[in-house]
């Protein structure tokens, strides 16, 4: 279509519908109704998309697929896209939970509904730009540009401070991209230019390497988040809208994740080998801190967001072990992350609905009055828990025998976090299922609607069927995550050489 | 000697400019009060032949008029930039006039002279000629500064901006004359020759005092002291056309001067760009923040504006120039987008400028607030607006030239900046409703929405702007 592929498509299609919503008239009751089926439609077009994009993948081998290319600014830089093992996932999970953002605004949603989904497209845009991009210049577009519409979407349909929460976040992701903007400048004055598959067989001499590094880590510490830079989260998180933070736990913290084994891992790996003991040091007192302090939390969203904090901290331990079982493993972890959390931020947005209060004190028996929704919070809590059958075990596992294998230590103060997941969350599902349901505002609560329960169940199938069968995941980032690690001893192993035959 | 004719050929835009005004003089002199509005209608149309005439000019480089004055594509560029600024001003500025009972014919005539100067200027090959082109510019503007004599506010704006830009043309003038002294001669070209291979303290002295009077036109730190209270008190077209036009014409003059007459001591004059820069970067993004005026608020921001612009320059390169150009013609689109909201803030029929006024204006006018956010964000530098990739061609031209430091300063002072154009979104976005605002009128709609346009889908087409700004910087080498 017009020579663009796929991957165009399904970057600009939520553009589209993000058009036809600004194009409705006025802002009345029919004009609302339109706008939310049209956010649907489109989400779920370009989901249906993405899948044949993922029927066109061929999971054998670690090239780049459904590249294409147009010549953009000149000068090195190019509109060039393309898929991999490593971001096929993330492009399939930022599209499949797209439509379940758009269900759980349907009704909480009553101000200003033509520019809430026209955001949301805007940002579904973004975010497959971010995973698809093969420029480097134009990924950091997409990665800086997401930061406007959720910016406005916490500011316009968040909670009460809302614009502390949003000004926080924007300034924060900000500056830290502004620093990798910087590498990136230096990366183009050596390779010329930003297009990544050059940039991936471009040596960078290792005292820049370094550099280029920590100014990466800076933007993708930020996004992940790590501590000791997490602190913008839990307050986007609390702020956000029931979507927003499904989104923002389930995708963006995704970005700074990927944009280790995209960028990170395989351009700087002598610097990735020099700096694996701090990102792990970092990593574990995640971990444990952030599980710590999720555990006296009396927000349920900001328990959450404290819990995912601590996941995020699995996910760049296992990135920096630098072997087959992190790298997977951490990959495993968040996709498996991206649709838990997302669940239990929409198990909270169901409660919030009815009570409008995130306070756990707040709630207590529901187990009586909403059965089902006992039942589906429980799956996601043993999901963020890490109990085998779940597909939070398996990327759990997976990135702690990465890191016994790499380093035993980190291995044995990282499962102290398990421990530490267990107590919260169970502490937490504790206090609102269980007990006495003694307060009449809570015992008024309705099971769940029919919505909320086609919202919930999918996301419930998907969660015990990546648990007992993880292989469609792995498989289909094996063979790329082979190549990065290949790649990774290979360029160690050369300067190893350089520096014998040197001395 | 060049003839005559071959000398008029390559400055026709100047000669019809330079007649037209007089021309206009006389029609208003003739028909007296009441006049403005025809002799605002002739100086548009007038504006526009000089436009259209910078496009039909004969292609290539001439020195003309005894070597004083240069036509090459780097001038016919920042010249349609600052034509644009002109022309836009005027045009909007047509409303603001006739309400505040202001529209006398001097107005758009003044604002023509000061164009042509403007492009006198940018095309300037001598030290005398920098001098006419930047009085011409400057007399011009000290009149229509303190054009609403009868508000003491604009009055002492224009007072203010008279006195403080007789000494920077004083200090231009002392620069001027000792690099006279020094090299013998007024020429770029010659003062870049005498300097070749020894370059004493003197000539240098002179450069100081020679940039330190361009700062002060450009608006950058340590001479910007001016900028915030003549933004302020100015009526607001004035400031539109501030904002603009003669900052095309400042860092035009600027580049050229650099680039041409000291290419031998760039090390030396690198390093007093590389100090303004990151001192107006700096100023621009601090003392904006408790700002309530827009007005004022903008005069910071273009005090920023500037320093991200100069550090193109401070690398010294072609590629640095060709991004200045591109920042100063993206930068021309998002300062006319923004005052032409400025200028429809209206409540009841009066003029408001406080930043508080625009509260809520989502709620009350949708169109133009997605406007100004995006304006917003576009000059905090968000990608994919077009704001972004005039600081990605700027700061990439610096970190080729191993400016690190000044990179990473400069970025750091950005995230600074976008703290206050973020509290505008704010504002718009998340604030309860102020009254709203009376109708704009299509021209400022669409001035506002053009120029909002033009910054989302830069991205789309940026082509022809490179092309243009690669070809400009090419010349100037």
């Amino acid at each position: 279509m017009f020579g663009f592929g796929i991957l165009s498509a399904l970057i600009f299609l939520p553009l589209i519908g993000a058009l036809l919503i600004l194009a409705l008239p006025g802002d009345g009751e029919a004009t609302q109704r339109n706008a939310r089926w049209i956010a649907l439609w489109t989400t779920l077009v370009v989901f249906g998309l993405s899948l044949y994009a993922w029927a066109q993948f061929d999971t054998s081998t670690a090239a780049f697929q459904l590249v294409e290319t147009k010549a953009w600014f000149g000068a090195g830089l190019v509109y060039k896209l393309g898929v991999d093992g490593i971001s096929m996932p993330f492009v399939l999970l930022t599209t499949f939970l797209m439509p379940f953002c758009i269900g759980a605004s349907w009704l909480s949603i009553s101000k200003r509904v033509r520019e809430y989904f026209i955001a949301f497209l805007v940002l579904e845009t973004m975010m497959i730009g971010v995973f698809c991009a093969l420029d480097l210049v134009l990924f950091y577009l997409f990665f800086e540009g997401g930061l406007i519409p959720m910016f406005l979407i916490i500011g316009i349909w968040g909670g009460k401070r809302r614009i502390y929460a949003s000004f926080k976040f924007f300034l924060y992701t900000l500056l830290g991209s502004l620093l990798m903007l910087v590498a990136i400048m230096a990366m183009y004055g050596v390779a010329g230019t930003t297009d990544i598959t050059v940039l991936l067989n471009t040596h960078f001499a290792s005292s820049v390497q370094k550099w280029l590094w920590l100014a990466f880590f800076a933007s993708f510490a930020v996004k992940m988040p790590m501590w000791p830079v997490h602190t913008w989260l839990p307050d986007a998180h609390v702020e956000a809208p029931t979507a927003g933070s499904v989104i923002l736990a389930g995708v963006l913290l995704k970005m700074g994740g990927y944009g280790f084994i995209r960028f990170s891992l395989p351009m700087f790996p002598e610097a990735t080998q020099y700096f694996a003991p701090l990102v792990w040091t970092l990593s574990i007192i995640a971990i444990l801190y952030t599980s710590l302090v999720a555990l006296v939390q009396d927000d349920m969203k900001k328990l959450i967001a404290y819990s995912s904090v601590a996941h995020m901290g699995f996910v760049t331990m296992g990135l920096f072990t630098m072997n087959t079982q992190g790298v997977q493993g951490a990959v495993y972890q968040m996709v498996s992350h991206g649709i838990v959390s997302g669940a239990l931020f929409l198990c909270v947005g169901v409660v919030y609905d009815r009570l409008h209060t995130r306070e756990i004190a707040a709630y207590g028996g529901l187990v009586k009055n909403m059965p089902l929704y006992a039942v589906a919070f429980m799956v996601f809590t043993m999901a963020n828990v890490g109990l085998p059958g779940t597909s939070g075990f398996v990327g759990e596992f997976l990135t702690l025998i990465g890191a016994f294998t790499a380093n035993s230590w980190v291995g044995f103060f990282a499962t102290f976090g398990v421990i530490f997941s267990a107590a919260y969350a169970l502490y937490l599902y504790r206090r609102v299922i269980f007990g006495v349901l003694d307060k009449p505002a809570v015992a008024a609560m309705k099971d769940l609607s029919g919505r909320e329960i086609a919202l919930l169940a999918p996301l419930l199938v998907l969660t015990i069927y990546y648990g007992v069968h993880p292989g469609p995941i792995l498989d289909a980032c094996a063979a790329s995550v082979d190549h990065l690690i290949k790649g990774y001893d290979a360029a160690l192993s050369l300067t190893k050489t350089a520096a014998l035959a040197l001395h | 000697m060049t003839p005559f004719s071959f000398s008029i050929a390559h400055s026709l835009p100047e000669v019809v400019l330079a007649a037209g005004a007089l021309l206009l003089v006389l029609i208003g002199a003739v028909r007296g009060e009441g006049s403005g509005r025809l002799i605002t209608e002739l100086s548009i149309g007038l504006l526009g032949i000089a436009f259209l005439l910078l496009f039909t000019e004969l292609k290539g480089k001439a020195l003309i008029w005894d070597d004083g004055f240069i036509d090459d594509a780097f001038g016919r560029f920042m010249k349609g930039l600052a034509l644009i600024g002109g022309l836009v001003t005027l045009i909007m500025s047509r409303d603001f006039l006739r309400r505040e009972k202001i529209d006398q014919f001097e107005f758009p005539i003044l604002l023509v002279l000061a164009t042509l100067g403007m492009m006198m200027l940018i095309s300037a090959q001598n030290l005398i000629g920098l001098y006419l082109g930047l009085e011409l510019m400057s007399l011009a503007l000290y009149v229509v500064a303190a054009f609403q004599r009868d508000n003491v506010r604009a009055s002492e704006a224009g007072l203010k901006y008279f006195a403080l830009g007789a000494l920077s043309s004083g200090m231009l003038l002392y620069g001027a004359s000792l690099l006279y002294g020094f090299s013998g001669t007024v020429s770029f070209q010659g003062i870049a020759t005498a300097l070749h291979g020894h370059a004493s303290l003197g000539p240098i002295f002179g450069l100081v005092f020679l940039l330190s009077g361009l700062a002060f036109k450009m608006s950058v730190a340590p001479f910007h002291m001016w900028t915030p209270d003549v933004y302020e008190g100015a009526p607001t077209p004035v400031t539109a056309f501030f904002a603009s036009a003669p900052k095309m014409a400042a860092v035009a003059i600027t580049l050229r001067v650099v680039m041409t007459a000291f290419p031998s001591i760039t090390s030396q004059w690198q390093q007093i760009i590389v100090f303004i820069s990151l001192l107006s970067m700096a100023i621009g993004s601090f003392a904006a923040i408790g700002q309530t005026n827009i007005k004022r608020l903008m005069a910071y921001s273009s005090i920023g504006h500037m320093g991200f612009a100069l550090v193109g320059l401070a690398s010294g390169t072609q590629t640095g120039i060709e991004g200045v150009l591109i920042y100063m013609s993206i930068y021309l689109v998002m300062t006319l987008g923004t005052f032409a909201a400025i200028l429809s803030m209206r409540v009841g029929g009066v003029y408001v400028e406080k930043i508080s006024d625009l509260a809520g204006l989502s709620r009350t006018n949708g169109t133009m607030a997605i406007c100004i956010a995006m304006l917003m964000f576009s000059l905090a530098g968000v990608p994919p607006l077009a704001g972004f990739f005039s600081k990605w061609y700027v700061f990439n031209a610096a970190v080729q030239a191993n400016l690190y430091p000044l990179a990473v300063l400069g970025f750091l002072t950005s995230v600074v900046s976008a703290f206050y154009y973020l509290r505008i979104v704010k504002i718009v976005y998340f604030d309860e409703p102020a009254p709203s605002f009376d109708p704009a009128g299509p021209v400022l709609t669409g001035v506002l929405v053009v120029s909002t346009l033009l910054v989302v889908f830069f991205a789309f087409m940026p082509a022809p702007l490179l092309s243009a700004a690669a070809a400009a910087a090419k010349s100037l080498f």
